[in-house]
């Protein structure tokens, strides 16, 4: 466990990736909320009533979202294209046990981030968000479930990602197949038509997480926050356990 | 010791191991040859529980390596140099290996020293040469401290220093009574370092023994002959049983016979010699001699008559 540690903290383009992800994504909070801001007075009645500041503030949430599913890949694909693997599972031939103590590793690492980015995305964007404009504060209802919850999905996603670099064991092989899922089903999916695309739609990590990071309930559309992150859950199992099954099968 | 039972290995179609038996002794250096794509890599990476034997086990001291607990206070091993990412240092990729097996700070410290990489323990891997990349491999098999050291190829890329260095480190280590096994394709380097061979061709064994034995059985002695009339006297020593090799430079081989047999059958057919000198052949003879055979028996099976085994 410690030596997954030392492995991911030595590496420069850890801290690289989660330095960039921290901007990008509290940056996109700023953004977007001052644009609302700006605009508020432009907007119909009925946009002003639907209005979700704290949603708003957790946009940027999508790019941590992208970001960590590339440092899960990498952390694990990196092994495998440097060879490190082999040192690893020499040093610890139960590879259960490696992949175990990586997943825990990099969900806390993963964890902390999140929550630090939505906690911070959420009060930059509430402190941007200026009267006559609406903000939400974490006391009312959702909404702590809402910031919270968008950190947790941040470390799901990263398991799920280690999971599938564990099965394809390539980094771009797993990265492509990671932003397939989070992204690119889900826009060809939006193009078909919704009594089709919409039953599939609801099992999409994007649309789960918006359900997640959004104080209004989103209908029949999605599913229930905690449910639907429980199936979030259930990806990131599976793909672990099936990386594990063929980790502890295939050759090093 | 290392005890590699029966053990096959195949990748798809192509048999990378072909029921594979041998010993590593305590104690020694032993040397592990064979031609390129003969399985020396992949049968070392079996003994490292890092690819599954289709058949048989590899066993260290008696236990399987995936069943080692702490494998690296037991067990060191150099695979392929550079196998680290280059992103990382020479001091955290040993660090963490070290954490993984319970080993303390102070000793990665040592390996680096004993290696020689002190001035370049907090740089980067990726900027390290060859030969450096190598030093820091010999340093994580050392790091444990074990009893028994694997090293493929160690002296690949090492300048002539660095090659008196390891052949230097091998005889020490395995006077210290560890089991010392090293593969090479280099068979003038393992007569200097090896005291002991296992020999294999396409993933077959072919010999094992100590080096004395390898050269007096396989490539045997020989005696250069130089004549001006080759031909009569190569139909006269063949009626006595020898064989005879023409070399580049016209003088004969002659093996089977001795000096003074090949000089009384010259004296009486009053052939003359320009010279007549026993010789005896080199490791590199003998390894060209097996897997000249390994080759030339290739698509048959290898019978016990041919497949010579050694030291047993
Ligand atoms: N991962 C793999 N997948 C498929 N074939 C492999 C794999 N590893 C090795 N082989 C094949 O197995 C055979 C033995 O290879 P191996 O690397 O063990 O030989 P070697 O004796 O180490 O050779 P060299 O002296 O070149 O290092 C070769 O034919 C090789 O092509
Ligand atoms: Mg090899």
């Amino acid at each position: 466990m410690r030596a997954e540690w030392t492995k991911m903290r030595t590496v420069r383009s850890t801290v690289w990736t989660l330095l960039a992800m921290a901007v990008i994504t509290l940056g996109i909070a700023a953004l977007a909320t001052s644009t609302i801001a700006s605009r508020w007075n432009t907007f119909s009645p009925l946009r002003r009533l639907t209005f979700d500041p704290t949603s708003m503030s957790l946009r940027g949430l999508l790019f941590s979202q992208l970001i960590i599913g590339v440092l899960g890949v990498l952390v694990m694909s990196a092994e495998y294209g440097t060879g490190t693997i082999r040192a690893t599972l020499a040093a610890e031939p139960r590879r259960a046990r490696v992949l175990i103590a990586k997943s825990a590793v990099f969900f806390v690492l993963a964890a902390v981030v999140g929550e630090v980015l939505a906690f911070g995305g959420f009060a930059i964007g509430q402190s941007l968000l200026t009267s006559p404009v609406p903000h939400a504060t974490l006391s009312q209802p959702g909404v702590l479930r809402a910031v919270m919850g968008g950190g947790l999905v941040i470390a799901v996603l990263g398991l799920f990602a280690l999971g599938l670099a564990t099965i394809i064991r390539h980094s771009a092989g797993a990265i492509t197949a990671y932003v397939g899922v989070l992204l690119v089903v889900p826009i060809i999916l939006q193009t078909l038509p919704s009594s089709f695309s919409e039953p599939i739609l609801k099992f999409m990590p994007f649309t789960i997480s918006n359900a997640m990071t959004s104080v209004a309930s989103q209908g029949s559309t999605a599913f229930s926050p905690w449910v639907g992150f429980s199936i979030l859950v259930g990806y990131a199992i599976v793909s672990l356990a099936i990386g594990g099954w063929l980790l502890a099968k295939r050759d090093a | 010791m290392i005890d590699v039972r029966g053990v096959t290995k195949r990748f798809k179609d192509n048999v990378a191991v072909d029921d594979l038996h041998f010993e590593v002794p305590t104690g020694v250096v032993t040397g592990f040859l064979g031609p390129n794509g003969s399985g020396k890599s992949t049968t070392m990476r079996i003994i490292m529980g890092l690819d599954h034997a289709d058949q048989g086990e590899a066993v260290i001291n008696g236990t399987p390596y995936r069943k080692l607990a702490q494998p690296l206070r037991e067990v060191g091993a150099l695979l392929e140099a550079k196998a680290i990412h280059p992103g990382r240092t020479a001091f955290n990729h040993l660090w963490f290996l070290a954490q993984t097996n319970g080993i303390p700070r102070r000793r990665v410290h040592d390996v680096i020293e004993l290696v020689g990489l002190d001035q370049v323990a907090n740089r980067r891997v990726g900027k390290f040469s060859l030969g450096m990349g190598q030093r820091l491999g010999i340093a994580a098999a050392l790091l444990g401290d074990p009893g028994t050291l694997l090293f493929d190829e160690p002296i690949n890329g090492l300048d002539p220093e660095g090659i008196l260095w390891v052949r230097n480190l091998l005889k020490g280590l395995a006077s210290e009574g560890r089991t010392v096994f090293v593969s090479s394709h280099l068979m003038s380097e393992m007569a200097l370092t090896a005291d002991h061979l296992v020999v294999i061709g396409r993933g077959r064994l072919i010999s094992t023994g100590s080096v004395g034995e390898f050269i007096a059985t396989n490539a045997g002695q020989y005696v250069r002959v130089r004549t001006p009339r080759p031909d009569e006297l190569e139909g006269l020593l063949e009626a006595q049983g020898a064989q005879i090799r023409r070399e580049g430079d016209g003088s004969l081989s002659v093996s089977n016979l001795s000096a003074e047999q090949i000089g009384i059958t010259s004296g009486n057919a009053g052939i003359s010699l320009y010279e007549l000198s026993p010789q005896s052949a080199s490791l590199e003879d003998a390894f060209m001699e097996m897997t000249r055979d390994s080759v030339e028996y290739h698509g048959q099976r290898l019978d016990g008559a041919t497949a010579t085994t050694i030291g047993k």
